[in-house]
């Protein structure tokens, strides 16, 4: 297995406040990778760092050979790492459809083209291939903003799978998805991703879902990785219990917000 | 393979034959109206494009007024008078001068978009105002227009240039129609939408913005050198913030449903003028204003969403 995310010495202030504290992560290729933590400890900021959206103040990141840091949120979706976010962004007053004709528009590079049209038979059966991985395909005519939290959350991944990246970079997918709704989502959207090969780097709150669905675990806490390694060694790890899970998640000052 | 004819472009084909006829059939002055209607409905189609991307843009007077003012100065000064080369030198003086302001502009939105390009118009209107060589505030007139070597007179030369009018309207409608419904039309509306999503899914928003505000310039100065062509004279009200204001009128007057709308809007705007001036000339203003009440509360959309042919987010 090769490394394909590697982040070295990551540093990050906001004023007094440090999002990330020497953190060193590398992500192999195929692995699904859960980000764990409080709010405020850090995971959100190391996605918008890898992402683009976050400049460190100090250390690397490297996909590959290629050094993101600097990288503009789009250029790194380009080098190959997309996102999902906690409040799915799609284009709601377009349709189903339209929303991922967009992405697959602009994934392979016909956002220059002001003269040929949108619905291109081969774009449309593309795109009408991705909405049944994501099985989202009773939904092509429906206008995204009145789809359930959860299909949207399917749609935002859809739309950030279809350029075809290699690292995918969940931020709480099951965020605003009822119980009822959660296992389901996730086994969707970790199948077609698996079945398009993309490692998975994951945030999320809810255990229930990072035991069934991550490999390996980083635990953040306080802008640190305190504990890395197999998920079922880390969600034991006596800091991780204590700082991060006990019967519940830990929730330092019962802040909310994200970080 | 049996492609099904895209409705609009075939309304607006069929559109030129109708606009020809009626021409000849109806009196000058409203043949007049209708060729000025269809440079400023150019001029409010250069809005409309901005405003499927989210942008309302007051200040399109900047550049109907470059266009018109650099047909105008072309024949006054260079002696060209050919209509298809004022045309190009309204589009080239057009682009140059949005791409460059673009710059700046494509890095606001919202209220800053619309107030920026406001302060833009305006300072172009101060500059015309004070430059006495242009004619200061009384504009000049331009010479007669000649059509690729034919020089009409008189009643042919109104004709020629109406026709000339329509034609060019049309086209640019329907180019600008097969660019809403191209990729990068459609980027164009999930950028007012989600530029965050734009943005991570690999496109810039600003590039698109920025692409979205040359277009409508070009388009702003084609309908310049029109309205220059239709009137024989340019002055600087071309620029001023109520000739703006129009062009929003009628975009929201119409809707942003369609290409062929703001062209009609156009049309409509100057009939319920002049007719509120006819019947209330003390009040016709208030009678516009009771208008554009009247859609803002009863038909949102503008006139257009009447037609119901584009369903919500039709893009495809």
């Amino acid at each position: 297995m090769t490394a394909i995310l590697r982040s070295e010495g990551l540093h990050k202030r906001f004023g007094a406040v440090s999002a990330a504290t020497d953190v060193n992560l590398s992500v192999e290729e195929g692995e699904i990778v859960a980000l764990i933590g409080a709010n405020g400890a850090g995971k959100t900021s190391y996605v918008n760092m890898v992402t683009g959206y976050l400049r460190p103040d100090a250390g690397r990141i490297r996909l590959g050979e290629t050094d993101l840091v600097g990288m503009k949120p789009r250029q790194v979706t380009r080098a190959g790492i997309c996102r999902s976010f906690q409040v799915a962004q799609i284009f709601g007053e377009l349709t189903v459809l339209e929303n991922v004709l967009i992405a697959l528009a602009i994934a392979r590079g016909g956002a220059s083209s002001g003269w040929r049209g949108l619905s291109r038979p081969e774009w449309i059966s593309a795109s009408e291939e991705v909405l049944e991985q994501f099985q989202l395909a009773e939904h092509r005519d429906a206008t995204a903003g009145t789809l359930a939290q959860g299909v949207r959350k399917l749609l935002d991944i859809a739309m950030a799978t279809v350029a075809s990246p290699r690292l995918m970079m969940l931020d709480e997918p099951t965020s605003g998805i009822s119980v009822d709704e959660k296992f389901a989502v996730m086994d969707t959207l970790m199948s077609a991703l698996r079945q398009r090969g993309v490692t998975v780097l994951f945030v999320e709150h809810d255990m229930e879902i990072v035991e069934r669905y991550a490999r390996r675990v980083a635990a953040f806490y306080d802008g640190r990785i305190i504990a890395d390694g197999d998920a079922a060694e880390v969600l034991v790890d006596p800091d991780v219990r204590q700082y991060v899970v006990g019967g519940e998640l830990h929730r330092r000052g019962g802040q909310g917000g994200g970080e | 393979m049996n492609r099904r004819m895209d409705p609009t472009l075939v309304s607006l084909a069929a559109a030129l034959p109708v606009l020809l006829v009626l021409g000849y059939a109806l009196p000058d002055w409203l043949t007049f109206y209708l060729q000025v209607s269809l440079a400023s409905g150019l001029a409010a189609l250069a809005v409309m494009l901005q405003m499927r991307a989210g942008l309302v843009n007051f200040g399109q007077g900047l550049y109907y007024c470059l266009g018109a003012y650099a047909g105008g100065m072309s024949g006054h000064f260079l002696g060209i008078t050919d209509a298809l080369v004022l045309l190009l030198l309204a589009v080239v003086l057009s682009v140059a001068v949005s791409f460059i302001v673009g710059f700046l502009v494509a890095r606001y939105r919202e209220i800053f978009y619309a107030m920026l390009s406001l302060a833009l118009s305006m300072i172009l209107y101060g500059l015309l105002v004070r430059a006495e060589a242009l004619g200061s505030t009384d504009g000049f007139n331009l010479p007669s227009t000649t059509f690729l070597g034919y020089a009409p007179e008189g009643q042919a030369l109104r004709e020629a240039g109406y026709v000339f009018t329509c034609i060019v309207a049309l086209a640019i409608a329907a180019a600008v129609h097969r660019y809403l419904r191209s990729p990068l039309g459609a980027i164009g509306e999930a950028v007012r939408e989600n530029e965050l999503r734009v943005e991570y899914l690999g496109a810039s928003p600003r590039y698109v913005v920025h692409l979205i505000y040359v277009m409508a310039a070009a388009i702003a100065g084609i309908g310049g050198v029109l309205a220059g062509i239709s009137v024989g004279h340019v002055d600087p009200n071309l620029a001023y913030w109520t000739t703006s204001g129009q062009f929003v009128f009628i975009a929201l007057l119409s809707g942003t449903g369609n290409v062929a709308a703001p062209l009609i809007g156009a049309f409509l705007l100057v009939m319920i003028r002049v007719y509120a001036v006819e019947y209330s000339p003390y009040t016709w203003q208030m009678i516009l204003g009771g208008v554009m009440l009247l859609i803002i509360m009863f038909l949102p959309g503008g006139l257009w969403s009447l037609t119901r042919l584009r369903k919500k987010g039709g893009l495809t």
